[in-house]
């Protein structure tokens, strides 16, 4: 059975820990780019455009980066993605645009459009965003979440001359970009400076400590204002219906995620020296290599299937990988091993598929583990009280974004369909701002 | 293994590779390097009268284009000749052919337009026993502007009459290098030969700005916010001077006149094509100036295995080749016909052929089969332009494939007949009643 085994802050040092939470791809220099631009056929009809979420115009920012006009460059994605700074480091472009990229099906090798899409933003973001405001037009318009579907249509809201007031529940805005993506994916505080610079448009009130449920009413909020855009994201975490669930130990992938974001000195953080991670998505990949990152001993993924059925693309899977994460295929939490109040251990069902049915199948082995994170999906909880109709637990909307109520708007995380991506968040937001604007002015 | 040796108008070297007149062969110490290197020649750079050496600009000379990852492709320059003093320079040139009997060296020669500066400096480079000389009258920029260099070229009768001074006065060989400054490279080639210049050597660079500094307005290079035309050399020059050099070599009465190529070699391939249009050695510039003297290794390997793969045992085997299938457009087989082909397996959907086609061609490329991104070509509205083919990524995916005689073309309906051109084409009101 598992050995003492101890949680605790400082195993590595400051200097290591900043070498650890470096940039994961550093950025392309300025020549990099040209050369990587260069290597863009300029497709018809181009595959990576289609494969975007937000359809970004990729082949003439490229070709606008190889003109030697980045800024041109960043005002073609900005037009369809004003989180295009945050999206190009956190897309998962190995299964969306680089995926389908020609060169990728002919050669094995993309056209790096995420790096050269963060070389363009980079560049355009170090001066005030290229956008400026309508005539102002009277219409209030309610953001209830300041995540990235959020901020996104409440920036393209603005822009159609509209006063947005948007509301968050945390003290900071930009949600997961702000509390949930992976420290090395956006360094130097890369979510505030893009909140800043979206919020450079003008027209945008922020209040914070302020969510539906907590201080809000949708019924309120429906009086106050002329449309209301919900970017709620998801409230709740699954659980693994496990007894001792509430043992010392146990943690929530996403609450320590957003604590270790938070966190000014990350050599304070406790880290356990033997960590499991519950979970096949990117929050497991997330966390596993972030636990790496911060000195664990060993940390091992446990998956209930095969990797194939992971949520985490290959090249994430690949990225643990090499971060000396361990991944367990077929692996089911049976019991939660306890020693006093503190988690030692985890015992684990091995898993088969019996036809398409997962099953357990008897034979179980036991790990030890001083830590043991959930990464099994988040939830939306509703908190409209049964005000608007909801589809495989979430808000249900229609193409445009629009809820069953006629005033009210949804994105993100929190509709029915969202592939909870950035960059799909970021669409859905887009896309209700333009029907609000076009109900607003009808 | 093949032979390189060349014997240009009596001038022999180990192999047709020589740099042309430029920076590279102003003085011994390049020189040397270049012969150790082991080009087969130089051209010494131009030398003027006796007297004070011009000055160039202090500040810029070159300026250029690049592709992407900085790859030279063209480039220009305000450089005059030789700024040394003309003593240092004839001991120079005689040291080294001293020094280097096995190697080509011709002298680059530019006085003014009179018989005696040409009498007194011929007889100053014959006392050197360099093997030959150049007359510029190429130079584009700055000595033209003194009635010297291309200003000499741009006038047949003067080119005529200088290179008649030069053999009247020297017993060295005359090579007459062309300016492609001027409207038909023909008139200039036709008067050296008659003026009994033993050679052509062409071209000279082409009057050329690379670009324009969007700041300050000022043309590239700039010199204090000014800049001149200066002369285009490069990769980027070799179609022109290919076809320059196909004028003369087919023409009725220049034929023959042995031509020593320049303008944008940078591999051997390049040489192999100049020389295949006729010349009998390959001068080279840029491509030195750019990556060093060491590409000639690649250059002479190059030629040589692609002579022994054709079995051409000397130079003089393939020397000329492609010079009978250079024709007027007139003279083209309008009964050729030939439609592109997608090779499937090779496309990679990028769509460019389609784009091409579509926006600016002759909507000849589906993009759509059964639902799917898919090109290929329609014989039935494609007339074979071959733009497909040359902005295809991948070489060899699109191919231009010739319908066999007898066949009918989808987009005529009319069946492949034989050879026919257009002097005889119905549609030509000057036509002729048979075929050539």
């Amino acid at each position: 059975m598992a050995k003492a085994a101890s949680v605790q802050s400082k195993r590595l040092s400051k200097q290591q820990l900043a070498a650890n939470f470096a940039d994961l791809h550093p950025p392309l220099s300025a020549h990099e780019a040209l050369v990587e631009s260069d290597r863009c056929y300029f497709c018809a009809d181009a595959p990576c455009q289609q494969a975007c979420p937000t359809s970004i115009d990729i082949p003439m920012f490229i070709r606008e980066i190889q003109a030697g006009h980045p800024t041109s460059a960043a005002k073609t994605i900005f037009d369809q993605n004003i989180l295009g700074g945050m999206c190009a480091r956190v897309c998962p472009t190995e299964t969306l645009c680089e995926q389908v990229c020609v060169r990728e099906v002919a050669e094995g090798k993309p056209v790096k459009i995420g790096l050269l899409q963060r070389y363009a933003t980079d560049v355009a973001m170090r001066e005030k965003q290229p956008y400026s405001r309508a005539a102002a037009t009277g219409k209030k318009v309610a953001v209830v979440g300041a995540g990235p579907a959020g901020l996104a249509c409440a920036h393209r809201l603005a822009l159609h001359g509209h006063a947005v007031t948007m509301f968050d529940a945390r003290k900071k805005s930009g949600g997961l970009n702000e509390f949930g993506i992976a420290a090395y994916k956006a360094v130097d505080d890369f979510a505030q400076k893009e909140v800043d610079y979206v919020l450079g448009i003008g027209g945008i009130v922020v209040e914070h400590g302020k969510a539906l449920g907590k201080g809000l009413k949708l019924a309120q909020l429906e009086k106050d204002f002329d449309a209301v855009f919900l970017g709620l994201g998801y409230q709740g975490v699954n659980a693994l219906g496990l007894k001792h669930e509430g043992a010392k130990g146990v943690e929530d992938a996403v609450a320590y995620i957003a604590e270790l974001r938070q966190a000014k000195d990350l050599s304070k953080l406790k880290v356990g020296r033997h960590v499991l991670v519950i979970g096949g998505g990117m929050t497991a990949i997330d966390i596993a290599v972030q636990s790496k990152l911060l000195g664990a001993e060993s940390v091992t993924i446990l998956y209930r299937r095969g990797r194939d059925a992971m949520k985490a693309s290959p090249y994430e899977q690949e990225l643990a990988l090499s971060h000396g994460v361990a991944i367990q295929e077929w692996a089911a939490p049976k019991k939660l091993l306890i020693k006093g109040s503190k988690v030692v251990g985890l015992k684990v069902e091995e898993t088969a598929l019996k036809g398409k049915k997962l099953e357990g199948t008897d034979k179980s082995y036991e790990l030890a583990a001083d830590v043991i994170f959930k990464a099994i999906g988040q939830n939306y909880v509703d908190v409209t009280a049964g005000a608007l109709a909801l589809q495989d637990g979430r808000i249900k909307v229609n193409d445009e974004k629009r809820t069953s109520r006629s005033k009210v708007w949804a994105g993100g995380d929190c509709v029915a369909g969202n592939k909870a991506l950035t960059v799909a968040a970021v669409d859905d937001g887009r896309r209700a701002a333009e029907s609000i604007n076009a109900y607003l002015k009808g | 293994m093949a032979d390189l040796r060349s014997n240009f108008v009596g001038i022999k070297s180990p192999n047709p590779f020589w740099l042309a007149s430029a920076p590279p062969t102003d003085k011994e110490y390049n020189v040397v390097r270049a012969f150790k290197a082991g080009w087969g020649g130089v051209v010494w750079k131009t030398l003027g009268e006796e007297g004070p050496p011009v000055v160039n600009v202090n500040g810029p000379r070159y300026g250029a284009i690049h592709g992407a990852d900085r790859r030279l492709l063209g480039l220009n320059n305000i450089e005059l000749i030789t700024d040394r003093p003309l003593e240092i320079n004839l001991q120079e040139i005689k040291k080294v052919k001293r020094e280097w009997k096995d190697r080509a060296l011709v002298v680059s020669l530019m006085v003014p337009c009179e018989e005696e500066p040409w009498k007194k400096i011929l007889k100053r480079v014959e006392e050197t026993e360099a093997d030959g000389v150049e007359l510029n009258f190429g130079c584009p920029h700055g000595m033209s502007e003194r009635g010297m260099g291309a200003a000499v070229g741009q006038v047949p009768e003067y080119i005529e009459m200088v290179a008649r001074w030069c053999k009247q006065h020297s017993r060295m060989p005359v090579i007459v290098k062309l300016t492609p400054n001027i409207t038909d490279i023909r008139k200039p080639a036709r008067a050296a030969l008659k003026g009994g210049a033993d050679a052509v050597s062409l071209i000279n660079t082409i009057n050329s700005i690379t670009h324009v500094d969007l700041d300050s307005f000022s043309p590239m290079p700039s010199i204090d916010g000014k800049g001149s035309h200066g002369g285009y050399c490069g990769p980027a020059v070799k179609p022109i001077a290919l076809s320059m050099v196909s004028e003369i070599a087919r023409d009725a009465e220049t034929r023959g006149l042995p031509i020593s190529a320049i303008g944008g070699i940078t591999t051997w391939r390049d040489a192999a094509e100049f020389i295949a249009m006729s010349a009998g050695t390959a001068q080279v510039c840029t491509a030195a100036m750019t990556y060093g003297f060491r590409i000639v290794e690649e250059m002479k390997a190059g030629l040589a295995r692609w002579m022994d793969e054709k079995c051409y045992a000397t130079i003089e085997d393939f020397r000329g080749r492609a010079v009978p299938n250079v024709t007027d457009w007139q003279y083209l087989n309008l009964n050729y016909v030939a439609k592109a082909k997608i090779d499937q397996d090779a496309c990679i959907k990028c769509g460019r052929c389609y784009a091409a086609c579509e926006d600016t061609s002759h909507q000849a490329i589906m993009k759509e089969k059964d639902g799917k991104r898919h090109f290929e070509v329609m014989d039935d509205e494609c007339v074979a332009c071959n733009l497909c083919v040359e902005v295809c990524p991948v070489e060899g995916c699109i191919t231009m494939e010739p319908m066999k005689k007898g066949a009918v073309d989808p987009r005529t309906s009319r069946k492949v007949g034989d050879y026919a051109n257009w002097t005889t084409h119905p549609n030509n009101p000057m036509r002729k009643q048979a075929a050539e």
